[in-house]
């Protein structure tokens, strides 16, 4: 057998591995729950599908306006305080989608001080926001609309200025530049960061449970809860692969034959905006940031300084660290997968089977962890009853169960990263490197890990900041002694005490910023230089 | 490349693993001989639970290692790990998931005298698989300004079209919800038990919250006046809020009683510390652990001799559903069918 053999048949192994867990929930068809399904559909199931539609769209139009027009006025245009607000736009990544659903049903809902400020001296009749899907869309969009901006941002950027200038000398206005210009050429990108974020919008459980939204996600966790059936669950779980597949195709066609090309790079921004011009944008701009993040930041630390004293715990530490140490993992493995894959696409043109089963590795994204979780648990379940008896000790005895769930649920997330990284190796880079007598191992580290590091790096971070954000997979997964942040925040959230669950939010927030200065850091050296 | 990251690969893993190993997880090895230990799995938060644990190690000297997760996970969780489990007890809130948790098997008899004094009957389960250890009252909490506490009766009288949009509820998907219909079912079967439920929909004065605190919440802001809590997320409030205008009224006091649930723990039948499981639910009966139970947070004690804690007694006797909490288990995927169908979010 040869090398390329070896590599394929560990590639089918691997991605066996991966889509181990959704093969077991898609098995749970082969028994029928006909009186569940009948009582489903006689009562929830239309609402279930539809306000799960409702809500993707709302996001998916929410993250597009708001990810594409503050990307491109950080790359495009230059006005006051750019240069911090192009950094400030990445933070709200870092807050738990459910954090901002419960700060913001605490400021904005009925009982809340806006509200209240608006009755009592207004005599305004008061609204209650969690009716219908505008709010949660809101909220959702707020926390999601950093994956788009992040990769927008990049594609905007390599597009450099020369396409940007002919377009201005062909007299076209800024709208149009953006329009017939800058958007095409970034479809790809975007098309990517709203996929991710409709994922994680699909396997969202903690902020519609906030706001009481019934959706496909919500339903799966009522349908284990109420009828006890893990079956069921799983069954109606294929659901929301079902809607993920539908989305990748969407996203596949949307991308048409544009070719993400990352070769240019902006030397300056063609936008320079004076006046009322320049300080209206980085008003809106700043309203972005206030309302995603300092606003929420601003009501944790509140609350957390009249808790600090009744909550803090020497077991925070340990708290932290397993946070940390998780992220970082999880992180490692799941590049390191991507990595294997995308070393294999690069040196073979991959057989079909393969490039579906690589597709189909990716869907785990859009599960909800917890069902996630559940699938391994089954497989667990299986592996005991089968051949192992005593398989059931992976689970309590190590992290290797919590492991293969992250690597599952965020393998997409570091996928497109690494995938568009090595998208930029061309040809004649190796031929060059090789005819000047580079051995292979000086080829890997001298040609190609400089030109997929930032790539790496970028989509470690990311997973790294879902791991630490993960709650259901970790609740239910993790071995003994290994309590996150996320979960003090999720006992304290369930009990309603919103305010001490402060302390652990603000620590993982700033866990997040840590780790996004990390990558800072570490890219310093690649940051396009846009003067 | 390749073996850079086959070795980084392998390191992490090992890494993890050795982290894993080095912390406290209970080993097979540990089976034959009892350690000076108890497992327990807990879907009771841990800040309600760690200071009696820690009581407890204190009392007896042994180490009581926990583990808070969803119910229904940490059953599934139970079945996955089998005879390996490293878990001792399982302790829950609501009475449905205890029943469950016994009709699936993970349960031993308690087999204790001493359980069976401290705890009345009608908060264990029939076979002894299960005993509850605290009891949470689920009744009305109004606006005083607004309503005078004669004028709030029964659970059922909420579905009278004079409180049509002043009711305030919690989302059917709260099990304390699931429970409360549950009880209804068996007293008045499923066709009365829809009718109230829907008269309740009628008269919802907003969309049902999230939690209790904030049915509470929406009651003070004047978006309704009355509601169904559970008595300590009021006392909770009460207590930060001394004067609150807000009351508690006793429901169905002339009738079948408050509706109550429990939260209770059982020995898991793969139990490797059993005798151990059994010391802790037997001291988590006794006066000492009832005493702090309760006052943790501000529950009633399940043994009937314990003393309330002051600001709990201020709420005044009340008459308990007697109906044993198993049937309420038996019950809930009913009670769930029925609040679906008549659109009770």
């Amino acid at each position: 057998m040869n090398s390329k053999t070896i590599w394929q048949i560990s590639l089918w192994a691997l991605i066996i591995l991966i889509s181990l867990p959704l093969l077991r929930l898609l098995s749970a068809w082969f028994e029928p729950n006909t009186e569940i399904w009948q009582h489903l559909y006689d009562t929830l199931l239309w609402t279930l599908v539809g306000n799960t539609l409702w809500l993707l769209l709302g996001v998916a139009i929410g993250v597009t306006l708001l990810g594409v027009v503050m990307a491109w006025f950080v790359t495009m245009c230059e006005f006051p305080g750019r240069k911090w607000l192009e950094w400030m736009l990445f933070l709200p990544f870092a807050i738990p989608a459910y954090v901002l659903g419960f700060v913001y049903l605490g400021l904005f809902d009925f009982p809340g001080p806006v509200q209240s400020f608006l009755r009592d001296t207004f005599g305004w009749s008061g609204l209650d926001i969690r009716q219908g899907s505008l709010s949660i869309i809101i909220v959702m969009t707020l926390v999601l609309y950093p994956y788009v901006y992040m990769l927008a941002r990049n594609a905007f950027y390599s597009q450099g200025n020369g396409l940007i200038e002919s377009a201005r000398l062909l007299g076209y206005n800024p709208y149009q530049v953006l329009w017939h210009v800058s958007i095409p050429l970034a479809r790809p990108a975007i098309a990517a960061g709203v996929m991710l974020a409709l994922m994680e919008t699909l396997a969202d459980f903690g902020t519609v449970s906030i706001f009481n939204y019934s959706t496909l996600t919500s339903g799966i966790f009522s349908v284990w809860e109420d009828f006890r059936s893990l079956q069921a669950a799983a069954q109606l779980s294929t659901a929301l692969l079902g809607i993920a597949v539908l989305l990748i195709l969407i996203e596949r066609w949307s991308r048409g034959r544009a070719r993400y090309d990352a070769t240019k790079r902006m030397n300056s921004r063609p936008y320079k905006l004076k006046g009322a011009k320049a300080w209206l944008v980085t008003a809106l701009v700043s309203s972005v940031v206030f309302l995603a993040f300092i606003l929420p930041v601003s009501q944790l630390l509140i609350w957390a300084s009249k808790t600090l004293v009744e909550e803090w715990d020497s077991r925070y530490l340990d708290w932290i660290s397993n946070s940390f140490m998780l992220a970082f993992g999880a992180a490692l493995l799941t590049v390191g997968l991507a990595v294997i894959v995308n070393s294999v696409r690069m040196q073979a043109r991959l057989s079909w089977p393969l490039k579906v089963g690589i597709r189909f590795a990716n869907l785990g994204y859009a599960l909800p962890g917890s069902v996630l979780a559940v699938g391994i648990m089954l497989l667990i379940i299986d592996l005991g009853e089968l051949v192992a008896p005593g398989a059931g000790i992976w689970l309590s005895s190590g992290v290797f169960a919590l492991l293969l769930a992250y690597m599952v649920r965020f393998l997409a997330v570091a996928y497109g990263p690494v995938e568009s990284s090595f998208d930029t190796i061309t040809p004649s880079m190796t031929e060059a490197a090789r005819s000047l007598g580079a051995s292979t191992p000086r080829l890997v580290s001298d040609v190609y890990f400089p030109i997929l590091k930032p790539g790496l790096v970028i989509a470690g971070f990311m997973v790294a900041v879902d791991v630490m954000k993960e709650l259901p997979a970790t609740y239910l997964l993790r071995p003994y002694g290994w309590d996150t942040l996320a979960i003090r925040i999720y006992e304290l959230s369930s009990e309603g005490l919103y305010d001490r669950a402060a302390i652990p939010s603000l620590m993982l927030l700033l866990l997040g910023l840590a780790s996004l200065y990390m990558v800072h850091l570490i890219n310093k050296r690649y940051k396009i230089r846009a003067r | 490349m390749k073996k850079i990251l086959a070795t980084l690969l392998t390191t992490s893993i090992l890494g993890l693993t050795a982290c894993s190993n080095d912390s406290a997880t209970p080993s097979s090895e540990g089976i034959q001989q009892e350690d000076n230990k108890v497992v327990v799995y807990s879907s009771r938060a841990e800040h309600l639970i760690k200071p009696l644990f820690d009581q407890f190690s204190a009392e007896t000297g042994i180490e009581v290692q926990f583990q808070t997760g969803r119910a229904n996970a940490l059953i599934e969780r139970l079945r996955a790990e089998g005879a390996n489990s490293p878990a001792d007890i399982l302790m829950t809130v609501d009475a449905g998931n205890l029943w469950y948790a016994a009709d699936q098997g993970l349960f031993q008899t308690l087999n204790s005298s001493i359980v069976e004094n401290n705890i009345p009957a009608h908060l264990r389960d029939p076979d002894q698989l299960w005993t509850g250890l605290s009891v949470r009252a689920r009744t009305f909490v109004y606006h005083s300004d607004k309503i005078q506490p004669n004028q709030l009766t029964s659970y059922e009288d909420l579905a009278d079209p004079k409180w049509q949009g002043r009711l305030c509820l919690r989302t059917s998907g709260s099990v304390y919800n699931k429970s409360l219909v549950a009880a209804m079912i068996d007293r008045h079967g499923e066709p009365k038990t829809a009718e109230v439920l829907s008269g309740w929909v009628n008269n919802l004065a907003t969309k049902p919250t999230a939690r209790d605190v904030h049915v509470m919440e929406a009651i003070l802001a004047g978006q309704c006046d009355v509601g169904l809590v559970n008595t300590y997320y009021y006392g909770r409030l009460e207590a930060d809020t001394p004067n609150t205008p807000l009351k508690l009224a006793w429901a169905n006091q002339d009738t079948t009683g408050t509706h109550i649930n429990v939260s209770g723990a059982g020995i898991l039948k793969h139990a490797s510390q059993p005798n151990n499981a059994r010391k802790l639910i037997e001291w988590l009966s006794s006066e000492t652990a009832q005493q702090t139970y309760g006052a943790l947070n501000r529950e009633y004690p399940a043994n009937p001799t314990i003393k309330l804690d002051p600001q709990v007694a201020a709420w005044g006797e009340y008459k308990q559903d007697q109906l044993n909490l198993r049937q309420v288990g038996v019950l809930q995927q009913k009670a769930t069918m029925l609040i679906n169908r008549v659109g009770y979010e």
